[in-house]
């Protein structure tokens, strides 16, 4: 395949730094979360241990709250950077239902056709849902931590124990991206190269 | 249930120290970039991370913000038993013979009885107990603000910490800023009853602007002093501060 006219340059380089960044930081949080939710789990179920990082709640606690701040500092840069150069906007927006409608008949019928450096609808809304349930999880482990520093917080998200909730669907969320993100990743390998050099090697190789 | 997981908990502890063996060898890898034999730079790391979290803590700490309080009817019934043993282990104190000691940077350290701690003008709340494994529950306290009994020992409150030792021998210690919270209250009752064992007799000191591991029970002394002597899952890699 030919790059087509429409191809928008690679991730910039702090969105690829970030983006690596929050890929160790991401997993660690939920590994460590994991373990956290198994000491007084509130549904009917507690993750296998072997899944979980900390080897026991106090190294879970101190894993969490120690990348809690390399998670929340690496999401401001890139969100910072995607908003004042405007990249966020381009890559990320619009987001038409019909279009994601329309890419997710072709995605699970295996004919929609991935161009490097420019996302597709359902890609967009995707990335736009996992900034979301991202910045969902910072907030509600904010007023996790600081219930009292932060009632007012704890208070908007429906009290200590819904905030709980909060902050588990917002994993659950960043988990479900993360199954199809991989999955996607390893269907298209060469996205990889472009999320760690910044361009596909595939062009110069054919030319 | 709650203490099947503080003891489960305490037997792995017992195999590592701190936090050594807390990262999978995958994650250490990640962190350290290649060595796989050398956890003590995650511990190292970490610790450092933890001591970070205190100070960023005892910044965010707002003496006037106040625990948010409910009603009678929201209490958590039946209140849940709580400690790292079974609720039958619990220490049996002797009301009558019983004194609270006092000690370090203060005027008076002469012995406290019940009966002196109860003739003290007494406060109540009604306040959530939020435990470091993330359950919580609303309980109702009544005793003597903590800042009182501060200024009725003579205690120096320039001094750093106040440092707990308990019937169980478990320990802990508290900032003083949060020592002199108007929230923190040494608790002699539970809801209208005299605190009864499982909650901590003949003392517990409630403060909720803490975890619950720092609401020491069954106190038996308390210093005021400068130096931590160090608390009991502190020790074990909890993070000191811990204030919510």
């Amino acid at each position: 395949m030919v790059p087509s006219a429409t191809e928008i340059a690679p991730p910039a380089l702090v969105s690829r730094i970030t983006h690596w960044i929050n890929a160790v930081a991401i997993t660690l949080m939920i590994g460590s979360g994991w373990r956290i939710y198994n000491a007084s789990p509130f549904f009917a179920f507690t993750f296998p241990s072997f899944l979980t990082l900390g080897g026991w709640l106090g190294g879970a606690l101190a894993i969490h709250f120690a990348m809690m701040w390399v998670l929340a500092a690496s999401t401001m840069i890139y969100l910072l950077h995607g908003l004042l150069t405007g990249g966020l906007r381009r890559r990320l927006l619009p987001i038409r239902p019909a279009e994601v409608l329309q890419d997710l008949r072709l995605a699970l019928t295996f004919r929609l056709r991935h161009d490097n450096g420019r996302y597709n609808a359902v890609q967009r809304l995707m990335y736009v849902g996992v900034l979301c349930a991202i910045i969902g999880v910072v907030v509600s482990g904010l007023a996790l931590w600081k219930p009292v520093q932060l009632h007012w917080l704890s208070l908007l998200l429906g009290g200590y124990e819904s905030t709980r909730r909060v902050h588990f669907l917002c994993m659950a969320a960043i988990v479900l991206f993360l199954v199809v993100h991989l999955s996607l990743v390893v269907i298209v390998p060469r996205t990889l190269l472009v999320m760690l050099f910044g361009r596909s090697f595939r062009t110069e190789s054919v030319s | 249930m709650k203490a099947e997981t503080h003891r489960s908990a305490l037997r792995r502890i017992e195999r590592r120290l701190f936090l050594r063996g807390s990262l999978s060898l995958g994650a250490v890898s990640l962190l350290t970039g290649c060595n796989l034999e050398d956890d003590d730079a995650v511990d190292k790391t970490l610790f450092a991370m933890s001591r970070w979290n205190d100070r960023v803590q005892a910044a965010l700490f707002n003496a006037e913000r106040l625990a948010p309080t409910y009603t009678r009817a929201e209490v958590t019934k039946p209140f849940p038993f709580n400690a790292y043993y079974q609720e039958d282990q619990a220490p049996v104190v002797d009301a009558a013979t019983f004194r609270l000691q006092v000690s370090g940077l203060v005027r008076e350290t002469r012995p406290w009885t019940l009966a002196d701690l109860n003739a003290l003008p007494q406060e109540s709340q009604i306040t959530r107990h939020i435990c470091i494994e993330g359950w919580s529950a609303i309980g109702e306290w009544s005793g003597v603000r903590f800042s009182h009994f501060l200024q009725r020992i003579g205690a120096d409150t320039r001094a750093r910490y106040v440092a707990f030792r308990c019937a169980d021998n478990y320990t802990s210690t508290i900032d003083m800023a949060t020592a002199l919270h108007p929230q923190t209250l040494l608790a002699l009752r539970f809801g209208d009853e005299t605190l009864p064992r499982a909650y901590g007799f003949p003392m517990k000191l409630r403060v909720p602007t803490k975890l619950g591991f720092k609401n020491p029970k069954y106190i038996v002394a308390l210093s005021v002093t400068n130096v931590d002597p160090g608390g009991f899952w502190e020790r074990f890699g909890y993070n000191w501060f811990s204030g919510l």
